[in-house]
């Protein structure tokens, strides 16, 4: 149900290196899991419309008032590497 | 007795006697993780250091301050206190503010002691998916303690804590009360704030007590309660002293026996003993009837399609960038920055997390979010409205917590699908958004506790306390007392 390039596939798009192990392991396991979860396609949904938030809250707002907040630095102090309080990453765009 | 063998609610009464000193608890509770957690492990730090912002003298001037610590489960965050999830891409991160429930527990004169171990980011049943390795269970340490709260659970069995936090996405911490023989309650979505929770399923997650009996349950709670600005899914429903709930009466209550939740699976002990706790509450006037939660049987496969998909989702920000762990690969596959996303992650996360990214991945990706993601949460529509139409027949709905007692260490880690079946029966709770509450109904011939599962309706947790107070009072259990 599930191959093994699928599996390749979906790790890319999760931003996860996988070792050849790890992809033959995942594959078995994502199979039987997909295959339980299958089970699914036999209700009937057709008249039902999805639950995202089991509350009746909606649109919850407040007013657009500036109050205190992290400073630059408290936010940039775990960084794993900053520069001038920014963040510093590998080069995107030549 | 010793100090940390007491409740909170002994101790207080203690200290508003001017008996007990506050610091003396903190001292009490150190010297039982010093004696027993080199066999337990249900902590993965602990800081002594801080003082208690309070003495006598703050109790006395603050009625009603409660200054008596709490063990914390490792993905609350705590301001300037590591806090990892029990995850190698955590290690370090020291997060720059207090998650609310801690501001909460601090207003109180109370304070966090010690974080104690999970499941990777709650992904699992065990707490065998730890970076740390795993606790054991204080009432059989070839045992597992359950999970993802196995740590909070397994400290406050241990008398390695008088009473911790947890938190609870498909029964996290409903399980291990069960497995560890401790109280412990999920609140209506929404009940507690989620703000500093590392997130794991935003629409599931709960953060609530684990304690020795309900009297500690319904004081923490209270505590802990309240709408937040900061997180804009805590509602705006008031709190109440839920000390006010433990009412020891059920004449006249009707409690629901769900018949899809006494199924061929259920060990027989555990059978036994909820049919003896559901006689406990007849005689004491409750009415039971039979009900059905026909969809039921959909719940673990619904759960396992939402709760990785919102997993996915949340665990994207452990990207090597703000905080955490980061890694490049010894030659470059893609690119600089696609090959430090995937180098970090394949480091930084385990088998199980890895796992449910996945699978979470793949029901919102294209071509399968229809058949997958979207069905799951229609299918989550009907579960819900089971419920709804069972609490127009009754008050409280009573099932066992799990399907058996603990199970061996390492007998279920190379099974994710059997793993993931131990929570067939608290899992519904989280996707109704419904209160739930686990205790101690007793125990196996081995010596395992077995857990008694309670349900109400949204933001009916006085029922929860009545029904379960009055059946604590009428048995032995909470006063069990483990010897390590």
């Amino acid at each position: 149900m599930i191959s093994k390039q699928q599996v390749q596939y979906i790790a890319h798009l999760a931003r996860i290196h996988l070792n050849e192990d790890q992809t033959e392991r995942f594959t078995k396991d994502l199979e039987s899991i997909l295959d339980y979860i299958g089970k699914l396609e036999k209700v009937d949904v057709s008249q039902i419309s999805p639950t995202s938030h089991v509350l009746s809250l909606k649109n919850v707002y407040r007013q657009d008032d500036i109050t205190p907040s992290l400073s630059q630095k408290e936010a940039t102090a775990m960084a794993v590497a900053k520069q001038d309080g920014n963040f510093k990453v590998p080069l995107i765009i030549e | 007795m010793p100090l940390n063998e007491s409740t909170a609610h002994e101790l207080l009464g203690g200290i508003l006697k001017k008996e007990i000193q506050p610091q003396k608890i903190i001292s009490s509770v150190l010297e039982g993780i010093h004696k027993t957690d080199s066999q337990v492990k249900a902590y993965v730090r602990v800081d002594d250091n801080t003082p208690l912002q309070s003495s006598a003298d703050f109790v006395n001037d603050n009625k009603g301050a409660i200054p008596i610590p709490v063990a914390i489960k490792d993905n609350i965050c705590i301001h300037s206190h590591e806090t990892t999830c029990a995850s190698h891409i955590l290690k370090g991160f020291k997060p720059p503010y207090n998650a609310t429930v801690i501001e909460k527990l601090l207003n109180k004169g109370s304070r966090p002691l010690g974080q104690t171990n999970m499941d990777e980011f709650a992904f699992g049943s065990s707490t065998e998916t730890s970076c740390y390795g795993p606790t054991h269970n204080p009432w059989n340490l070839s045992c597992v303690p359950g999970g993802s709260s196995g740590g909070s659970a397994a400290a406050v069995a241990a008398h390695e804590a008088i009473w911790a936090l947890g938190s609870d996405t498909g029964g996290s911490i409903r399980q291990p009360a069960s497995f560890c023989g401790v109280v412990g309650l999920k609140p209506t979505y929404g009940r507690v704030s989620r703000f500093g929770l590392i997130a794991f399923a935003s629409s599931l997650d709960q953060i609530g007590p684990i304690t020795k009996d309900m009297t500690d349950c319904a004081l923490l709670l209270t505590i802990i309660s309240g709408k937040d600005p900061k997180d804009s899914t805590s509602v705006d429903h008031p709190v109440c002293d839920y000390t006010q709930s433990l009412i020891e009466d059920v004449k006249g209550l009707t409690i629901g026996i769900p018949k899809e939740y006494f199924i061929d699976g259920i060990d027989p002990e555990v059978q036994t003993a909820v049919q003896e706790a559901i006689q406990v509450l007849k005689k004491k006037g409750a009415v039971f009837q039979e009900i059905s939660l026909p969809h039921t049987e959909y719940c673990v496969a619904t759960y396992y399609i939402i709760a990785t998909a919102e997993a996915s989702s949340n665990l994207a920000r452990f990207d090597a960038v703000q905080y955490g762990l980061r890694r490049q690969p010894k030659q470059t596959r893609l690119n600089l920055l696609i090959d430090m996303y995937e180098q970090t992650r394949f480091e930084g996360f385990g088998n199980e997390a890895k796992r449910r990214i996945m699978l979470g991945t793949y029901s919102l990706s294209s071509g399968y979010y229809d058949a997958y993601y979207l069905r799951g949460q229609k299918v989550r529509t009907l579960i819900k409205q089971d419920f709804d139409r069972a609490f127009k027949e009754c008050d409280a709905i009573i099932t066992p917590t799990c399907p058996t007692p603990a199970f061996k260490l390492n007998e279920k880690v190379n099974d994710p699908l059997a793993m993931y079946l131990s929570d067939i029966l608290t899992i519904s709770a989280n996707l109704s958004g419904i209160p739930a509450l686990s205790l101690p109904c007793g125990f196996s011939k081995d010596g395992l506790p077995i857990g008694l599962q309670i349900m109400a309706k949204p933001f009916d947790e006085e029922m929860l306390f009545r029904v379960g107070y009055t059946y604590e009072q009428a048995t032995p259990w909470h006063k069990q007392r483990i010897k390590l």
